[in-house]
């Protein structure tokens, strides 16, 4: 098979996915734009103002492109032999960083150079997708072949997590937990993914539902107990091949659930948390013995999820105590259980307050009176879509929305057409960050999640993150734009 | 490169979920912007007025729960200029008793003023009179985008104290830049505790959120205040002066300049803080502030500065305990050695001069008689001491360590702004102006006498006193007793102790007490209390000597140690002893013993006739 040497500019602009590029211009000029909202304060300069957020993001942004330019033309291939390199560059940079960081509001995650604040935990993103590409495109590697696989990849994902905690950077770190989407992808267990769903799905209803009981215990707890049940019940039936065992624990269920009822309204109160931890013990015990009996190890699955989760749920409490204040103030506020308009509360009640009262068309550019007068904390950086939502409507966050639905679907279709298993992984991870970062700022933004500090992709105000995404985006254009002439055999 | 088509369908469950998130929010936001009216009333910027609610600040009290320091209302005119509609100005000029040329002077002076925007209040008029703020708030519904602000003015129940009280004035720039807390015409601590405890007494400032309708009449609260913010009052101190005591003192110090400071030895406690001349702190409360200002910082006799902390002198006599201290501890003189005075040090050519008593005499008697030749000689034996130290520049390093651990040279750390740290030199002092190895003890001899180039601060010279009275430490000095729902700082409790072993002060006290019962200041004695003191009497380019005073009583389990200094007041004697030993007398027993009546009102009618340049 020939190898093509199509490495000249001329051929990347031409192999280069527009629309990509169309949908990245498009969002940094409309976050400048943006951002001058949002700082502008009525007897005010220039939106290009050396001195103005939005005079400094137009810096950023021409930088920005001069950087993407440089990462075009440099040969693709680079890219994958350099990532180890990179990568272990970029954690000794995150592992000095607290020390040499000043302290900007609590946080050593900022090192200065020169008149610039770069935040190291940004450019961590690239590095680590750049890696974990590399790992997974070494010769015959399978994720699920051995167990050492699986440590390396995590290794490749916690050691950035890790240092960037330190730093005191929660949101940053959280961030990385994304690159599980790739793992799955590249063949982990759905298991994880779905544990993890419920994990959550326990712990807010755990935690939000405290206020009634259910023979004798908080509500939420007694509809995380059936939900267990429920899923034992599912999982059997799909690990045993035979629907016996998931009916047979479905029936003692109803009728333990008939004993209960007949019996609590005869007067009776029996000890719910005795009752319904004791019916998944028994299931799990009649679980043991069918698997042992059928000789189907899989069926010991549905035992240790029912196990792990009772466990966790009972542990949210003591879980949740070791969180800092602001942070279990954060999850009260975003469950609702908590309504506490003055402090915690009053960022998300604010940027609702300002994103709902732009109402279809919004108020128009600059004239959003909530984020201008200083209502909204943050408002040219991790709020911003507040200004969007509140000055250009519910057309304008509806558009903005849909790019980036439109930006993460056209990355994970880049992935899928990659002849290198390098590139695909390299695309997936960048799929997983914008992934991440659009679901949390535009969920904590209109209150479904709780607040996370972190930027959303091209809008928010500061270099290191639009040069973080910037350089995450060219390396997947450029290694897009050169696949056809990578070696294919 | 081998596909694997059964994962590559996971692709339809990671874009299937990010699509179902995007569908989520989209209805969410349709929600919030389209379908709930909620939140677009909510920030119809037109219908709130943001109202902010000034906490009481924190009051003072006095060590016997006296009150001290107080609130008084005060009224501002503030308006949001976007929402002023053309009104009668003629009515509105009345009300506020000003004529129209002062109405559009205030706009302009407003509109050219840092801060300024048409979107948030400004201020129009500072502090109405309580009944232009009675009629203005009658006729406030005829001028929409006005609105009265309250605000926190002090108030005192006594005209004392003002240095040790300090006052409020409104910040300025800087302020708002250093502190988020403050906004334009918010007030903050100036001078004294005001200043220094600003962060305990101003408390958290809260907001009321109110509605309006579309003319900018107030409507009442929104949602019945569920997003009011209730204001924190500031918390209360309580001094540890005695204010009764503190009003007898400055009534001692009347028409002369110079300062007194007591302290409670046990705890470090400042029982009074006299600095003469002084004002009365309502001068800075009101309208009037600024002209008041202007005039106290022009007046020269400075009633600003705050002698008995940043007033920094020199000793005189009083430091020649410390002297004592020193030589006792480097082994220099034992309590038997004995130094000739023949009417004064004669060393190498070198005179200082003393007055007559017996001679040759040991410690305690040369502390009794005030002896300068005793401590000069005794300076020499130690500086000149090669043996022991090396050079003389050594030796007056050690000489100088311990001084620094008894509280001179440095800051004592008052808790009070602008202390002086005082003077003291070291050998390097020496070296740049006499040259290296050209210089020894009777080069600098005055020193020992606390006289040359030594400076200390009457309050370092009544800490001086309270370690003498506790027989060898001390508590960092203090004006503030308790903070309301808080601990005193640490520094303020824990004891000090210098260089000087224990053991070694009960001479110095034994030759304090002989200096009352048959010595310099035998005006000292109070009847039934044994006082113990030492006068000071000052060399100082500025004329006649400053007249210093330094004791302690009782004796035994001493509560009161104090400090007087007068300027130019002459002999130790002559003004030191006698407001120091009344106002020990006042504070432990509450009067004056009949026989010391005439001694009192002589200090309360005598004065001193100052140079009007001298600071």
């Amino acid at each position: 098979m020939p190898i093509r040497r199509d490495n000249d500019a001329a051929s990347v602009f031409r192999n280069l996915d527009w629309p990509t590029v169309l949908i990245y211009l498009i969002m940094v000029v409309a976050g400048m734009v943006s951002i001058y909202a949002a700082s502008y304060d009525f007897d005010n300069a220039s939106m290009f103002a050396a001195d103005e957020f939005s005079g400094k993001q137009l810096r950023w942004i021409g930088l920005s492109l001069v950087l993407g330019m440089v990462i075009l033309l440099i040969d693709a291939r680079m890219y994958e032999t350099y990532a180890y390199p990179v990568y272990i560059l970029v954690v000794i940079l995150l592992a000095i960083t607290p020390v040499i960081a000043p302290n900007i509001k609590g946080s050593h995650s900022w090192i200065e150079v020169g008149s610039m604040r770069l935040q190291p935990a940004e450019f961590a993103k690239f590095a680590t997708a750049l890696a974990l590409a590399k790992l997974f495109a070494g010769y015959h590697f399978q994720l699920n072949a051995k167990v050492s696989n699986y440590v390396k990849a995590l290794a490749i994902i916690f050691v950035p997590i890790l240092l960037i905690l330190l730093q005191n950077e929660t949101g940053s770190a959280l961030t990385f937990l994304a690159l599980f989407f790739v793992l799955y992808r590249e063949g982990m267990s759905g298991l994880v993914l779905f544990g993890a769903l419920f994990a959550v799905v326990i712990f807010v209803v755990g935690l939000k539902f405290t206020e009634g009981t259910v023979i004798g215990m908080p509500s939420g707890q007694f509809a995380v107990m059936v939900m267990i049940m429920i899923v034992m019940v599912g999982m059997s039936a799909a690990y045993a091949r035979r629907l016996e065992i998931a009916r047979n624990i479905l029936v003692g269920m109803f009728g333990l659930g008939a004993v209960v009822a007949v019996l609590s309204a005869c007067g009776v109160t029996l000890p719910g948390l005795y009752v319904t931890v004791g019916a998944v013990a028994v299931a799990c015990i009649y679980v043991v013995i069918e698997a042992i009996k059928l000789h189907r190890p899989r069926l010991y699955a549905p035992v240790a999820a029912a196990v792990c989760a009772v466990v966790f749920l009972f542990s949210i409490g003591a879980a949740f105590d070791y969180l800092q204040p602001h942070q279990q103030m954060r999850i009260k506020v975003a469950l609702g259980t908590v309504e506490d308009l003055r402090d915690a509360g009053y960022n998300v009640n604010q940027s609702k307050i300002a994103i709902g009262s732009g109402g279809f068309l919004g108020k128009g550019f600059l004239n959003g009176t909530q984020t201008k007068l200083k209502y909204v904390p943050e408002q040219h950086t991790d709020f911003i879509f507040c200004t969007i939502g509140e000055e250009e409507g519910f057309v304008g966050a509806m558009i903005v929305t849909l790019l980036f639905l439109g930006l993460i679907l056209r990355i994970l279709s880049i992935g899928e057409r990659q002849p290198t298993t390098f590139g695909r992984v390299y695309a997936y991870c960048v799929a997983s960050y914008f992934i991440f970062h659009f679901c949390i700022n535009i969920g904590m933004v209109i209150g479904l999640c709780p607040v996370i500090g972190i930027p959303l992709p091209f809008f928010s105000y500061g270099g290191s993150s639009l040069w973080g995404f910037t350089i995450l985006l060219f390396i997947l254009l450029k290694i897009d734009a050169s696949r056809k002439s990578v070696m294919v055999y | 490169m081998r596909k694997n088509y059964e994962l590559e369908k996971r692709k339809y469950i990671i874009g299937g979920f990010i699509v179902i998130v995007a569908l989520v929010y989209l209805v969410r936001l349709f929600d919030l912007q389209i379908n709930d009216a909620k939140y677009k009333q909510s920030a119809d910027s037109n219908a709130f007025l943001k109202k902010t609610v000034y906490p009481s600040r924190g009051l003072v009290y006095d060590r016997n729960g006296e009150l001290v320091v107080f609130n008084q209302p005060a009224y501002d005119v503030m308006m949001i200029p976007r929402d002023v509609h053309p009104f009668d100005t003629l009515d509105f000029c009345a009300t506020l008793n000003i004529t129209p040329d002062d109405l559009n002077r205030r706009l302009d002076d407003m509109r050219r003023s840092a801060g300024y925007s048409t979107y948030t209040p400004q201020r129009l008029l500072a502090q109405l009179s309580v009944q232009d703020y009675g009629r203005l708030q009658e006729k406030l519904y005829r001028f929409p985008g006005f609105f009265i602000q309250k605000r926190i003015l002090r108030q005192y129940n006594h005209p004392t104290a003002a240095n040790v009280l300090g006052n409020i004035r409104e910040v300025n720039a800087d302020d708002i830049e250093r502190d988020d807390y403050y906004s334009p015409g918010d007030y903050t601590g100036d001078l004294g505790i005001e200043k220094s405890y600003e962060t305990y007494l101003r408390g958290v400032k809260g907001v009321e959120v109110l509605m309006r309708d579309a003319h900018g009449r107030i409507q009442g609260r929104y949602e019945d205040g569920a997003h009011d913010v209730a204001p924190v009052s500031g918390r209360d101190l309580r001094l540890s002066l005695d204010i009764g005591l503190q009003m007898y003192a400055e009534s001692l110090m009347v028409g002369k300049r110079g300062a007194v400071v007591a302290i409670e030895p046990e705890t470090g406690e400042i029982l009074c803080m006299v600095s003469m001349p002084s004002y009365d702190p309502t001068l800075l409360v009101g309208r009037q502030r600024g002209v008041n200002y202007r005039a106290l910082v022009q007046d020269n006799s400075w009633p600003l500065f705050d002698r008995a902390l940043m007033g920094a002198y020199p000793p005189g006599s009083t430091f020649k305990p410390t002297q004592g201290l020193i030589f006792l501890q480097e082994g220099i003189i034992t309590l038997e050695t004995t130094y000739p005075c023949s009417h004064g040090y004669i060393s190498g050519g070198l005179r200082v001069g003393c007055h007559g008593h017996a001679s040759p005499l040991p410690l305690k008697p040369a502390i009794q008689t005030s002896c300068n030749a005793f401590f000069c000689w005794g300076f020499k034996a130690m500086i000149d001491k090669r043996s022991k130290y090396g050079t003389s520049a050594a030796a007056f390093e050690v000489w100088k360590h311990h001084l620094v651990s008894m509280g001179y040279g440095y800051k004592l750390g008052v808790d009070l702004p602008g202390e002086s740290r005082g003077f003291l030199p070291n050998d390097r002092f020496y070296n740049r102006f006499y040259g290296e190895g050209h210089w020894s003890a009777n080069t600098v001899i005055s020193v020992a006498i606390g006289q040359g180039e030594i400076l200390a601060t009457p309050l370092q010279i009544a800490n001086l006193s309270a370690t003498i009275a506790n027989r060898g430490h001390f508590i960092t000095p203090h004006v503030v007793k308790e903070i309301q729902d808080t601990v005193m700082p640490v520094e303020f409790l824990q004891r000090h102790y210098p260089t000087i072993e224990a053991r070694h002060y009960d001479a110095i006290a034994e030759g304090m007490r002989m200096a009352v019962t048959g010595g310099t200041c035998r005006r000292a004695a109070i009847p039934g209390i044994e006082v113990c003191g030492k006068t000071g009497t000052a060399q100082n380019p500025h004329g006649k000597d400053h007249s210093a005073f330094m004791g302690f009583a009782p004796y035994q389990n001493p509560r009161i140690a104090v400090a007087v200094y007068v300027e130019n007041g002459g002999w130790g004697a002559t003004y030191g002893v006698p407001i120091g030993s009344l106002v020990m007398e006042k504070y432990l027993t509450g009067t004056i013993a009949p026989e010391r009546k005439p001694m009192e009102s002589m200090m309360m009618n005598s004065s001193i006739i100052y140079a009007n340049t001298q600071r």
